[in-house]
């Protein structure tokens, strides 16, 4: 039993190949030493958001939480300038 | 003795920044008009214009007060905090300015807005 715990926790070698999805996940603020998100550049806020105009997880993106936060601040004053949309519809 | 020290807010100069949308069924001279009455509202406030970018007619994600467009002013100011209030109160009497935005600019977003000038990010949007 303890080794079925752990096969879904740890990525083994094994693993890794098996599901395909090798690369490790980063903060991509931390990595480039990005200090500062820029509220004003919605074409670099889109990388965070859905089709749907909804804010990414961090699960998804590896956003670190520091950078959440202010990541959905920005997002969010940008929304409210009409740079980014509150909800698309993808039906049209 | 800490509690002699009085502290006069209105002579600590803080950082802003500050962007308004206005509607763009405005001719040039109006808009030129509201653009220097902020500046004025700045400069009466003690404030003073660091930057003043003219980002033109961008389209809206979303429809604001029955438009689909408006033209972007971006400033940057350094003016004590008193300021803002009054500077808010003028874009909320102006009818022809639809959004804005004035958001405290500190350390980070300090040096961020240093390189955004000299890089000249803010260039290849259309000026004018």
């Amino acid at each position: 039993m303890a080794y079925k715990k752990d096969k879904g926790i740890g990525p083994t070698a094994q693993n890794k190949i098996s599901s395909g999805r090798n690369a490790k996940k980063y903060c991509r603020f931390k990595k480039h030493g990005i200090k500062y998100i820029d509220y004003k550049d919605a074409d670099f806020l889109r990388k965070f958001l859905n089709d749907q105009g909804k804010i990414l997880p961090r699960r998804i993106t590896g956003t670190s939480l520091k950078f959440q936060r202010q990541l959905a601040v920005a997002i969010k004053r940008a929304r409210h300038l009409g740079l980014l949309p509150f909800v698309t519809d993808n039906a049209k | 003795m800490i509690n002699e020290i009085k502290i006069d807010l209105s002579n600590i100069k803080l950082m802003y920044e500050t962007i308004f949308l206005t509607a763009p069924d405005l001719d040039q001279q109006e808009y030129e008009k509201i653009v220097s009455k902020v500046e004025s509202t700045i400069k009466d406030g003690g404030g003073e214009v660091t930057n003043l970018e003219h980002w033109g007619q961008k389209k809206l994600e979303y429809e604001i007060k029955r438009f689909n467009s408006a033209y972007y002013t971006y400033i940057e100011f350094t003016a004590p905090g008193t300021l803002i209030e009054p500077l808010e109160r003028e874009y909320r009497y102006n009818e022809k300015i639809i959004r804005f935005i004035t958001v405290k600019v500190e350390k980070h977003h300090a040096a961020f807005n240093i390189k955004r000038r000299e890089l000249g990010f803010g260039k290849k949007k259309a000026k004018g």
